[in-house]
């Protein structure tokens, strides 16, 4: 929660400025029974008509400036808000966008866009209102406690005894509510995620039928959702009755104690009467606090979460490490695990001169997708060396390192944005390799005939595309910015062979100088690279030219003839 | 497409009145409890209001220099004691009650939300930012259960205490409330401007956060990619417009509807100031004395407290308005079945399919396929194969009716399967889609997710055959493992594997593969393929494929290019025809 101070900070003076605005205002708000008193008991009964309509306007000139003043602090109470808001969302946001894969896997998608949302909106809430009612409720309550104590100190220590009482309410009751309403958060990832999964998957539910059966799932995590809501504002609605029953008993003692003071001498009839009637102001400036302590409790659970995020240690650091003299790329005796226990790659080791082409192939799950990850630096390898261009990549800049690629994923993904953006992608690329990158992806024939061209605007996910369109796009997008090493993991899988051909041929064209790495399951698709790696389980089982390995590696030969139909 | 998502932005005037029709519609569902509230309500504020009587009763009792009733005193403490701690234990009573209420509700919002969205075409999701259909759930619901949770007590509680005053002021002095005919005016037209005004501002903070969500869930999703571009600065440019615009709309709703109170409270010093110069006018007269205006004036002062409350209270109804209005429009977005006309008597068994002269696109101008008549035997392979883009899971989703045919017919066992239910037209296929989907549960809920009655010894047999039994073993809790979200340990051919295992389980007459291997490797796929092959002895199979030596054996070939049949016949005949499919097979060896 003491992170949120270093975001409000910068608006301190606002802040200031807003409280002296809502002080006053409050003051004026004060003043009004005062001067009503005032014309009750002195000005009307002495008849003066001037006077009384100098009071009364006096009156209203207070109201006026009363509402003024409470409209523009309320005013800078929700511009505060609103910065401190955006503020904390953008960092949230470049912060999820730099978190490692590892991490991203620890967070998990729903839980990351529910912090985003619902958790920052919960920080804006908060903010807005203790800036809003947060000045006022103190002004009261300290405000009361002196008057009271100027009146009759005795009677005054009564009540003002109840309060560390109150204060104890308010600790037993958070210490209870805050992990109450941390778990409510969590509930609501888990429902976020079936929601997710239902609109991702939505043709195989409907095509196996199965909408009843997630229709009791979604039930199930509403549920919890639903209870763990009930609990904790059951939790929280215990402090205002509570705190009010604890005041209000106070008074009563106040009251039996005034009687014997006032049977004593002690005190006079008026003060006692005096003393009620500010009690009740006390109790409604204690009752203000109640509810922004309330709203407290809620935003501290999102204030955790949101800070679990942003205080992550994230992505890997730059290392100083000695430049090696070794191929373009390389790898030595390198191994790595997800799980830290089974080796998902063991003693890796090839190396790749510039412009030279690269084919991946191997049966599922054989490490191929992994060995990218470890390449781009998306995870580290836990033993050997990765070298591109001379460096150890532990050594690189990330971005610097990243930029050299162009890539795309096995489950990449396209954006509700234009064609052109999607290939751009943020980058400094102009039409004209823009529409080169799209011809040589094979794909301008075909963005052609969208109904805007390049300019089409494309739905969610790209969802309005077949499979190979969007391989297609995603592989102009990987080309557009002429990288240095060009990276396809198995995403040709959708193309046709035609085009599968005409692609690689387009590649070999103009992309010379591009350092290819292709992952496949088609032996068409790798068959004319310098080098095939043929892996098993995570370890190199041959590596060769198409035709070495046709003659020294049995695994590929049966693989080749089986798609050969031999 | 239109985002409809989005189009709801548009005003409209009846909003209000629908979103308040469909509330009280889920309130009623709970009237019983909703009268037990309003009768705690009234008697924990009567409770609430005894007490200062009796405080007063006990002070006037009180007199100096040892002339005070101790025991008068003593019983009205002690009375006093007993309804304070009579009205706490109500109104702890009474919040728990709206707490359970309001659970019950919010529960059946997102029940019924839910629900809707399980029923509606697949059309919606392919249009809809998932990011912005979760705000509907999440943050507009929850919207709606904070509102409903105090707000309702509050409005009743103010009016009672409102109305009592009120009542109270009459009887003093008629001519003095002749003020109210000044301010009550004053403030039902601020209340309006201020709730007219605020109306659309509060709509739009809505939308705005949803479309927030919805860039957010987008990127959140590609995160792996963005990275690997290094454009973070770009998509933080636009996630900061994004952001920007939903900050900026909550102020400005913040912002009007924060004027509420302190316009409502200088309304209420304005009619104590009137109240004052009109009353000394009245005493000047002679027509009034000082004690009722004092009593007049305390009057008026208890109307503080609540009209404040009201007036915030107003601003949070159009907050929680607008966000019901949005979920709203989600339950009653028009729902597949819809436009439904099932024949009850209509039967289908999943044998023959035929397709006549079939015109589809997913937009009225673009069409995707022309002109499409096939028939297809009980039994037989098909197999579909074409150029990207040519419409081979467009026959797909029409096969299983996630769109409909603009024209021609779709005919199973000579029954137009407009006919038929949805549900009963899917159940006859088992499908496994381009686009693996597997969910957060163990592997083996995933594999029996299409038949929840299959043995252990039935998932074993599918998960070999589908030759992903050895991994499954090997992971860390075997047939148990939870699949996570990202699940990295599981490549895309793997997933590949376990939905072919979910589909082989399945008890279909037919079945629709669609480029089901092709992150599979050619060893496991031939495999895979073999057993596929006997378990669909007798069924009928649609298979798209570009890995021809996938589709070789099929009955018929299909090739299709631009929404048309070019090519048909088995593998041999078409290679005889030295064709658009000679091309493609032969290209593979280049």
């Amino acid at each position: 929660m003491k992170w949120l101070l270093a975001y409000i900070a910068p608006y301190k003076a606002r802040i200031v400025f807003e409280l002296a605005i809502k002080t006053v205002a409050t003051s004026m708000d004060l003043c009004i029974p005062w001067i009503l008193g005032h014309i009750i008991d002195v000005v009307i009964p002495a008849g003066n008509a001037p006077r009384i309509a100098l009071w009364g306007a006096l009156m209203i000139l207070c109201s006026i400036i009363c509402v003024v003043g409470n409209v523009s602090a309320n005013r800078l109470a929700s511009s505060v808000a609103r910065d401190t808001t955006m503020n904390i969302r953008h960092d949230l946001f470049g912060k999820i966008m730099s978190l490692s894969s590892e991490r991203m896997d620890y967070f998990t998608v729903p839980s990351l866009v529910s912090r985003i949302t619902t958790d920052t909106y919960n920080i804006n809430n908060m903010t807005g209102m203790i800036l809003r009612l947060g000045i006022r409720a103190p002004i009261l309550l300290f405000g009361g406690m002196f008057i009271t104590l100027s009146m009759d100190a005795t009677l005054a220590a009564v009540w003002i005894a109840a309060l560390p009482m109150a204060i104890g309410v308010f600790v037993i009751v958070s210490a209870r509510g805050i992990p109450l309403f941390t778990r409510l958060q969590q509930s609501i990832d888990d429902m976020v995620r079936v929601i997710r999964e239902n609109i991702s998957g939505v043709r195989v539910i409907k095509a196996l039928s199965k909408t009843e059966y997630e229709k009791n799932r979604f039930s199930g995590v509403n549920e919890r959702v639903s209870a763990n809501e009930e609990r904790a504002n059951a939790a929280m609605s215990i402090t205002n009755p509570a705190i009010n029953m604890l005041l209000n008993l106070a008074l009563s003692v106040v009251i039996l104690i005034g009687a014997y003071r006032v049977s004593g001498g002690r005190t006079g009839v008026g003060t006692l009467v005096a003393f009620t009637s500010y009690f009740t102001v006390i109790l409604n400036a204690v009752m203000g606090i109640t509810r922004i302590f309330v709203v407290i409790s809620k935003a501290a659970a999102s204030a955790r979460r949101i800070g679990g995020v942003l205080f992550d240690e994230s992505d890997f650091g730059t290392e100083k490490l000695p430049a090696s003299d070794s191929a373009y790329i390389s790898f030595k005796d390198v191994s790595f695990s997800y799980n830290k226990r089974k080796d998902n790659l063991s003693d890796i080791s090839f190396s790749l001169n510039k412009g030279e082409t690269l084919g991946i192939i191997g049966a599922t799950g054989s490490g191929k997708t992994t060995l990218i990850n470890l390449l781009m630096r998306f995870y580290d390898a836990d033993k050997g060396e990765i070298i591109i261009d001379g460096r150890n990549v532990r050594s690189y800049d990330k971005d610097i390192l990243r930029r050299k690629f162009g890539v795309v994923f096995q489950n990449d993904i396209l954006f509700a944005d234009s064609v052109k953006n999607n290939i751009r992608f943020g980058r400094e690329i102009d039409d004209e390799n823009i529409i080169s990158a799209l011809k040589s992806a094979q794909a301008y024939d075909f963005v052609q005939n969208l109904r805007h061209g390049i300019d089409t605007a494309l739905n969610p996910k790209g969802n309005d595309l077949s499979g190979g369109q969007k391989q297609r796009l995603l592989i102009a997008r990987a080309l557009a910015a002429q990288p240095e090493i060009l990276v396809l993991d198995d995403s040709s899988s959708a193309l046709d062979y035609k085009t599968d051909a005409a692609l690689r041929a387009a590649l070999a064209e103009n992309y010379a100088g591009t350092t290819l790495i292709i992952i496949a399951q088609r032996i068409s698709s790798v068959k004319d690279m310098d080098c095939i790696i043929f892996l098993d389980n995570g370890r190199i089982e041959g590596m060769g030219t198409h035709e070495q390995l046709m003659a020294e590696c049995a695994m590929y030969k049966e693989t080749a003839d089986l798609q050969m139909g031999v | 497409m239109a985002r409809r998502g989005l189009s709801d932005k548009t005003d409209r005037p009846k909003d209000i009145k629908y979103v308040l029709r469909r509330l009280w519609g889920y309130l009623m569902r709970y009237k019983a409890w909703l009268i037990a509230a309003a009768a705690l309500t009234g008697a924990g504020n009567i409770c609430a209001l005894i007490g200062p009587s009796l405080s007063g009763r006990a002070i006037d009792a009180i007199h100096p220099s040892g002339g005070t009733d101790f025991k008068e005193v003593g019983i009205c403490v002690a009375l006093m004691v007993i309804f304070y701690v009579l009205s706490s234990v109500l109104s702890y009573l009474l919040s728990v009650l709206m707490i359970h209420i309001t659970r019950k509700i919010v529960f059946a919002m997102r029940r019924d939300a839910f629900n809707s969205l399980a029923a509606l075409p697949v059309n919606y999701f392919d249009s809809n930012y998932a990011g912005d259909i979760i705000s509907r759930l999440s943050y507009d619901i929850d919207t709606v259960n904070t509102s409903l949770s105090s707000d309702l007590v509050q409005i009743l509680a103010s009016a009672i205490t409102i109305a009592g005053a009120f009542i109270m002021m009459l009887t003093i002095s008629p001519a003095l409330s002749a003020v109210f005919l000044v301010t009550i005016p004053l403030s039902v037209a601020v209340t309006s401007f201020i709730t007219k005004k605020v109306h659309p501002l509060f709509r739009k903070r809505s939308a705005a956060l949803g479309d927030l969500n919805g860039y957010a869930e987008e990127m959140i999703t590609g995160q792996k990619t963005i990275r690997a571009y290094s454009c973070e600065d770009e998509i933080m440019r636009r996630f900061d417009e994004k952001n920007g615009e939903a900050c900026r709309s909550f102020y400005n709703a913040d912002y009007y509807g924060s004027m509420a109170g302190p316009s409502m409270g200088f309304i209420n010093n304005l009619s104590l100031s009137l109240i004052s110069i009109l009353g000394a006018a009245l005493y000047l007269f002679g027509r009034i004395s000082i004690g009722s205006i004092s009593s007049f004036v305390l009057y008026s002062r208890k109307f503080a407290g609540p009209i404040n409350e009201l007036a915030n209270i107003v601003n949070e109804l159009q907050s929680s308005c607008a966000a019901a209005e949005r979920v709203f429009r989600l339950i009653d977005e028009e729902k597949e079945n819809a436009r439904d006309a099932i024949d009850e008597d209509a039967e289908i068994n999943g044998t023959d399919v035929s397709l006549s002269h079939v015109r589809f696109g997913y937009t009225p101008d673009k069409m995707v396929i022309h002109d499409l008549s096939l028939d297809v035997r009980e039994g037989a392979l098909i197999a579909v194969t074409g150029p990207t883009g040519a419409g081979k899971t467009t026959l797909i989703n029409l096969l299983m009716r996630f769109y409909d045919a603009q024209s021609g017919s779709i005919k199973i066992d000579g029954v137009n399967i407009k006919s038929v239910s949805r549900d009963d037209l899917r159940r006859l296929y088992a499908m496994v889609l381009q686009e693996t989907w597997l969910f957060n549960g163990t592997v083996y809920e995933n594999i029996a997710y299409a038949k929840p009655d299959a043995t252990e010894d039935d998932v074993i047999s599918a998960a070999k055959a589908a030759r992903i039994h050895e991994f499954i073993e090997r992971l860390p809790n075997g047939y148990d493992t939870v699949l996570s979200e990202n699940g990295i340990n599981i490549s895309k051919g793997q997933k590949q594997l376990l939905t072919i295992a979910r589909a082989m389980l399945c008890d279909a007459k037919m079945l629709i593969l669609d480029e089901a291997t092709s992150n599979v490797d050619t060893r496991t796929e031939q495999y895979i393929s073999n057993a596929m092959r006997s378990l669909m002895k007798d069924k009928t199979c649609f298979v798209i494929a570009h890995r021809l030596s996938t589709i070789k054996n099929a009955d018929t070939i299909l090739v299709v290019n631009d929404g048309d049949i070019t090519e048909k016949g088995t593998h041999d005949e078409l290679m005889k025809k030295r064709g658009a499919y000679y091309q493609m097979y032969m290209s593979q060896y280049r």
